[in-house]
């Protein structure tokens, strides 16, 4: 930030007698960019919400099919994020901490659902978990059910949010180093003591933004999960697919509504994650 | 014995760091493993708390085999070279940090903590957290940390290799001191032969992943077994095909027995002592003399004198083993005017 605002003012000075056209130019694409792209939808959101006040809002998201897409939202993002925060947690630890043949190809791996694309996460899991999939017929003879329910909802959502948890924590764990763990351990410290007391604290910014944006990244989720979840109303729609519902059946008020839920919960963590954010830097 | 090290050899990938090392550390001393960076001193130190594993051999602390006890089972204390401190805790909670693992009571614990507080002087320090410390501080807490446990041996990583001088030679001699009412059995790496001669009761001289030479200080410098350990433990210098100490050598304006010619090149006073840079047929030399011989010979550039190896220890100078040809030491402090070191 500091090296940023540096930049700038550098720039001002030395092209300050510059006509004011080109000045104000380059402000006036930048935002207006933002405003095309970013603002204008969001607020327009905002606005088809609130347009009649509050009160349509509130029975919009109150409604049986609203309230059980705000739970399953909920218990899905909630699963994944607690999944991730473990997986995430013991994945950096194995890449940054131990050497072992095939660490390299861990490391792609990770980085993997970032790159392919929701659908296809979801058509795969299908593929594994279905009624004809490779599993899928052993697990409904044991009677479980997860595609087109909410394990594979889980599944779905923990897959595309995998990243995010070990690309917080591993750069830290880098830059801590293991010496603070090696001390504990010559001082009588178990592994979990040792985990506990010393790497655990170490990270705890880093994973708390970590854990932040998995939390954003799976309430959003929308095509991983519209695959793997059957739609079926008032059971397995998570409030991005009940969005989608409302507005195929042209029940605007209510995706509105939604929509301004979702956007409210993704800036609310956006702010918290920043904080987080800011701290682990200046801790590292 | 306290610590019994049996052939033990550790690779990394190409590099062999200890190569077949049997050491034995005698119970109740300090025994500084002194040798250059790359030597295995510090990986020989690492075996022995269970920080690394050794590829063959074996480890034995107190007559229990610790081959494959992990490092919280060993009973030692380690301080490491940048003290490891935990950063989120305070000076109180770090001393205390071994005992609140082992589940000791808190009023034991709390007891125990204010001892070490007042052992390394940090009782106003308490609670504040590392950042907030000095160097010298900071060491002080890491070795009150490790001693907190009551090891049966003490392992110190070049323990004031980041310190400045001044403070280096303070806690030298404090740790000597603590050492000798303690009288816990402690091991110090180090790469400087001083603070090994000042401080351990015996030196273990590494080069080359091997154990050159062990002994006591005096003898170790007095008779080195190799060129290495010599060259590595003081100043020397060539005579003719050996290597000797320059304090070794006398000059004289007669021959003698196995008196070598040499031309004075430079002569530099440093106050107690005198060090005359000199040239036996183009090969450097340099002697270190009392301040009353240069007196009595008067030695000005050019005079023409005769260098003998008057006392000490010499062995073979082997080609190829490096030798630092400076005669003027950079601790020393010298005069003005002659600061520079004094190479033909």
């Amino acid at each position: 930030m500091a090296s940023a605002s540096g930049l700038s003012d550098g720039t001002v000075a030395v092209r300050g007698n510059r006509r004011p056209v080109a000045r104000y130019g380059l402000r006036f694409v930048a935002l207006g960019y933002l405003l095309v792209l970013l603002a204008a939808p969001v607020a327009m959101v905002f606005y088809r919400a609130f347009q009649h006040g509050l009160g349509p809002i509130w029975s919009a998201l109150t409604t049986s099919e609203a309230r059980s897409a705000i739970e399953v939202t909920l218990i899905v993002a909630i699963s994944a994020v607690v999944l991730n925060t473990l997986f995430g947690v013991g994945t950096a630890l194995l890449l940054v901490r131990r050497r072992f043949p095939g660490r390299h190809f861990l490391d792609v791996l990770v980085d993997l659902p970032q790159a392919v694309s929701p659908i296809v996460v979801g058509l795969a899991l299908i593929l594994v978990y279905g009624k004809f999939g490779f599993f899928g017929s052993w697990i409904e003879r044991n009677g479980l059910k997860i595609i087109f329910s909410l394990p594979g909802m889980v599944l779905a959502t923990a897959f595309v949010s995998l990243p995010l948890v070990v690309r917080s924590v591993a750069p830290v764990l880098a830059e801590l180093g293991d010496e603070q763990e090696q001390a504990a351990r010559t001082l009588g410290a178990s592994s979990w003591q040792t985990f506990r007391r010393i790497t655990l604290p170490s990270i705890r910014d880093a994973l708390a933004y970590g854990v932040v944006l998995s939390l954003a990244r799976s309430l959003g989720e929308y095509g991983a999960v519209t695959v793997v979840s059957g739609h079926v109303i008032g059971k397995t729609l998570t409030l991005t697919l009940f969005i989608d519902e409302r507005l195929q059946n042209f029940d605007q008020p209510a995706a509105y509504s939604a929509a301004v839920l979702l956007a409210i919960i993704a800036m609310g963590s956006l702010l918290i994650s920043r904080r987080f954010r800011t701290r682990s830097r200046s801790v590292a | 014995m306290s610590i019994s090290v049996r052939h033990v050899t550790k690779r990394f990938a190409q590099f062999t760091a200890l190569d077949d090392v049997s050491v034995d550390i005698p119970t109740g001393s300090l025994t500084a493993l002194l040798g250059p960076s790359g030597s295995g001193k510090s990986t020989l130190l690492r075996v022995i708390a269970g920080l690394d594993t050794a590829d063959a051999g074996t480890v034995s602390i107190e007559g229990t085999d610790a081959t494959h006890l992990p490092p919280q089972r060993r009973e030692v204390g380690f301080v490491f070279q940048h003290y490891a401190p935990f950063k989120h805790m305070t000076v109180y909670d770090n001393i205390a940090f071994g005992l609140t693992v082992r589940k000791a009571g808190k009023a034991e614990t709390k007891t125990k903590v204010n001892e070490l507080l007042e052992l390394v002087h940090l009782e106003k320090f308490q609670t504040r957290y590392p950042d907030q410390l000095s160097g010298g501080q900071r060491q002080r807490m890491a070795l009150a940390r490790a001693l907190a446990v009551e090891p049966r041996v003490l392992l110190l990583d070049e323990p004031f290799g980041a310190l400045d001088a001044q403070v280096r030679k303070e806690l030298r001699t404090w740790l000597r001191r603590l050492h000798d009412e303690m009288n816990v059995t402690t091991v110090i790496v180090t790469h400087d032969q001083e603070e090994a001669m000042e401080v351990a009761d015996e030196i273990v001289v590494l080069y080359d992943g091997r154990v050159q030479q062990v002994g006591h200080p005096h003898d170790v410098y007095e008779h080195p077994v190799n060129e290495w350990v010599m060259s590595f433990l003081g100043p020397v210098t060539h005579f003719g095909s050996l290597l000797v100490r320059p304090h070794d050598l006398d000059l004289a304006h007669e021959t003698s027995d196995g008196a070598l010619q040499a031309t004075v090149v430079r002569v530099t006073r440093l106050g107690f002592q005198t060090v005359v840079d000199l040239d036996v047929h183009g090969a450097p030399l340099y002697a270190q003399l009392a301040r009353e011989a240069t007196d009595r010979l008067t030695l000005t550039p050019g005079t023409s004198v005769y260098v003998s190896h008057a006392r000490g220890e010499s062995v073979p100078a082997v080609p190829g083993v490096p030798v630092p040809e400076v005669s003027v030491s950079p601790e020393v402090p010298a005069a003005p005017a002659d600061a520079a070191p004094a190479i033909p």
